[in-house]
């Protein structure tokens, strides 16, 4: 019995030092799977209020550019509106009154990274808005992210520059499907695998969302193509899509949120059950 | 003396973690590249300090920092192992004398501290980068990565030991 804690008491440092590094090899683990990591994040309520008191200052050093974004989506906004408003007479002006299967509410970013391979972004609102994991986050130019954790008042989105995403997307000439992965090379390059061979593929098309998933809308922009090749077993192609969105400096974002969502997953789970 | 010392660290803790999160995290100078000025809490943690003490902390403020950058447990885990080999890089760089002498890090010779600094974040970017790209794919990128954010934190790391000795 004494030579045991003699042992103890002797490597109690390399005891400490096995412990610990046990622990952070299995909270870095858990990190790899899709939101699994529900211990360390930074969408607690301590991260999270020093991010936005950060966010609150730096914020005042875009706000041009934010101001430029905005009137641009307007004007592009109102664009749409007067052709709708020429071929359809429109009877009710009240907006409450237009059924849209997907709310939009919109948020901050409160903390930014893209230098790593698994990137996160920090925003400011939580379940206190509404937000679940698995909702959409897009800005006026393109797709961001899918969320990955929430508290109460804020939300980590898990970047589409991150090795772990995979999202449906597709040509939106030609309709056909692929995935968007990230090779970690370049914050402004994505690529998009699995397109058929003999999909026609021109540079400068421009690729959206594929509308396949409850999380994201169909037609979402993405990017445009910047240049591809076939893979090596000749079966499919492998596109370098530049984004539409600078992923290095976002500020304010929109969440998707699909009111069928749960009608849609719960129809899918059964159908899977009954199998 | 001993009360002046735990505030002393205690400050430095919470003031590197700040500023590595808020200030350094935001860099990302030529895409990927970020000093690691946080390490200086390990490297002038005292010489004679408690050992067990400085590994418990050091996994603390690689917590700390990982919970800041969403990244699991990588930076706990780098910091824990240099915290735990950091007597054997102590003995290699300064001799085997450091454990008598209450020397001082910014009065030895710049050649000394050089290796010692040099060594420590070697190590802990080695283990960093290792964790975190996890890949054999991206090799080029580990290693670009540990080349370029080592020079960058050694150069940061001694110019703030420079800096804040008081001679």
């Amino acid at each position: 019995m004494q030579q045991i804690l003699f042992f103890f008491i002797r490597n109690k440092n390399f005891l400490l030092f096995t412990l610990l590094f046990s622990i952070s090899i299995f909270l870095t683990i858990q990190t790899h799977a899709y939101h699994k990591n529900r211990f360390v994040n930074s969408s607690t309520y301590l991260t999270g209020s020093i991010y936005s008191l950060k966010s609150s200052i730096t914020s005042y050093f875009s706000l041009k550019k934010e101001n430029i974004l905005l009137i641009e989506e307007n004007s592009r906004i109102r664009k749409e509106l007067e052709s709708y408003r020429n071929n359809i007479t429109i009877y009710a002006i009240d907006t409450a009154s237009i059924y849209s299967k997907y709310y939009f509410s919109h948020a901050k970013v409160i903390n930014n990274s893209f230098s790593k391979t698994k990137n996160k972004l920090t925003i400011n609102k939580g379940i206190n808005d509404h937000l679940k994991t698995d909702q959409g986050v897009v800005t006026s130019k393109g797709i961001v992210g899918i969320i990955d954790n929430v508290s109460n008042k804020y939300a980590t989105i898990q970047s589409i520059l991150n090795t772990n995403s995979q999202i449906n997307a597709k040509l939106k000439k030609s309709k056909h499907f692929g995935s968007l992965i990230w090779n970690t090379e370049d914050p402004y390059l994505v690529q998009l695998i699995d397109i058929p061979r003999l999909a026609p593929v021109k540079i400068g098309d421009t690729i959206v969302t594929g509308g396949k998933s409850t999380i994201f809308p169909e037609g979402i922009l993405i990017g445009k193509v910047k240049d591809f090749r076939l893979t090596e077993d000749k079966n499919s192609k492998y596109l370098n899509i530049e984004l539409f969105n600078d992923m290095t400096n976002l500020e304010h974002i929109y969440v998707i949120r699909n009111q069928d969502s749960n009608e849609i997953i719960n129809l899918e789970k059964e159908t899977n059950d009954a199998k | 003396m001993l009360n002046n010392l735990i505030f002393v660290n205690t400050v430095r803790f919470l003031l590197l973690v700040l500023v590595q999160v808020l200030l350094l995290n935001q860099i990302n100078l030529f895409g990927y590249v970020n000093p690691y000025l946080y390490l200086l809490f390990i490297i002038i943690y005292p010489f004679t300090g408690n050992k067990s003490l400085l590994i418990f902390l050091s996994f603390l403020l690689g917590l700390f920092v990982d919970f800041f950058s969403d990244s699991g447990g990588i930076h706990a885990a780098a910091c824990v192992s240099i915290a735990f080999i950091r007597p054997f890089i102590l003995k290699y760089s300064f001799g085997i004398s450091y454990e008598y002498n209450t020397i001082k890090i910014s009065s030895e010779d710049y050649m000394k501290q050089f290796i010692y600094v040099g060594s420590m974040v070697f190590i802990h970017h080695f283990i960093l980068f290792a964790l975190e790209i996890f890949n054999i794919n991206h090799f080029v990128l580990f290693l670009n990565s540990i080349l370029f954010s080592s020079i960058f934190s050694i150069v940061l790391i001694l110019s703030t030991i420079t800096l804040f000795s008081r001679k």
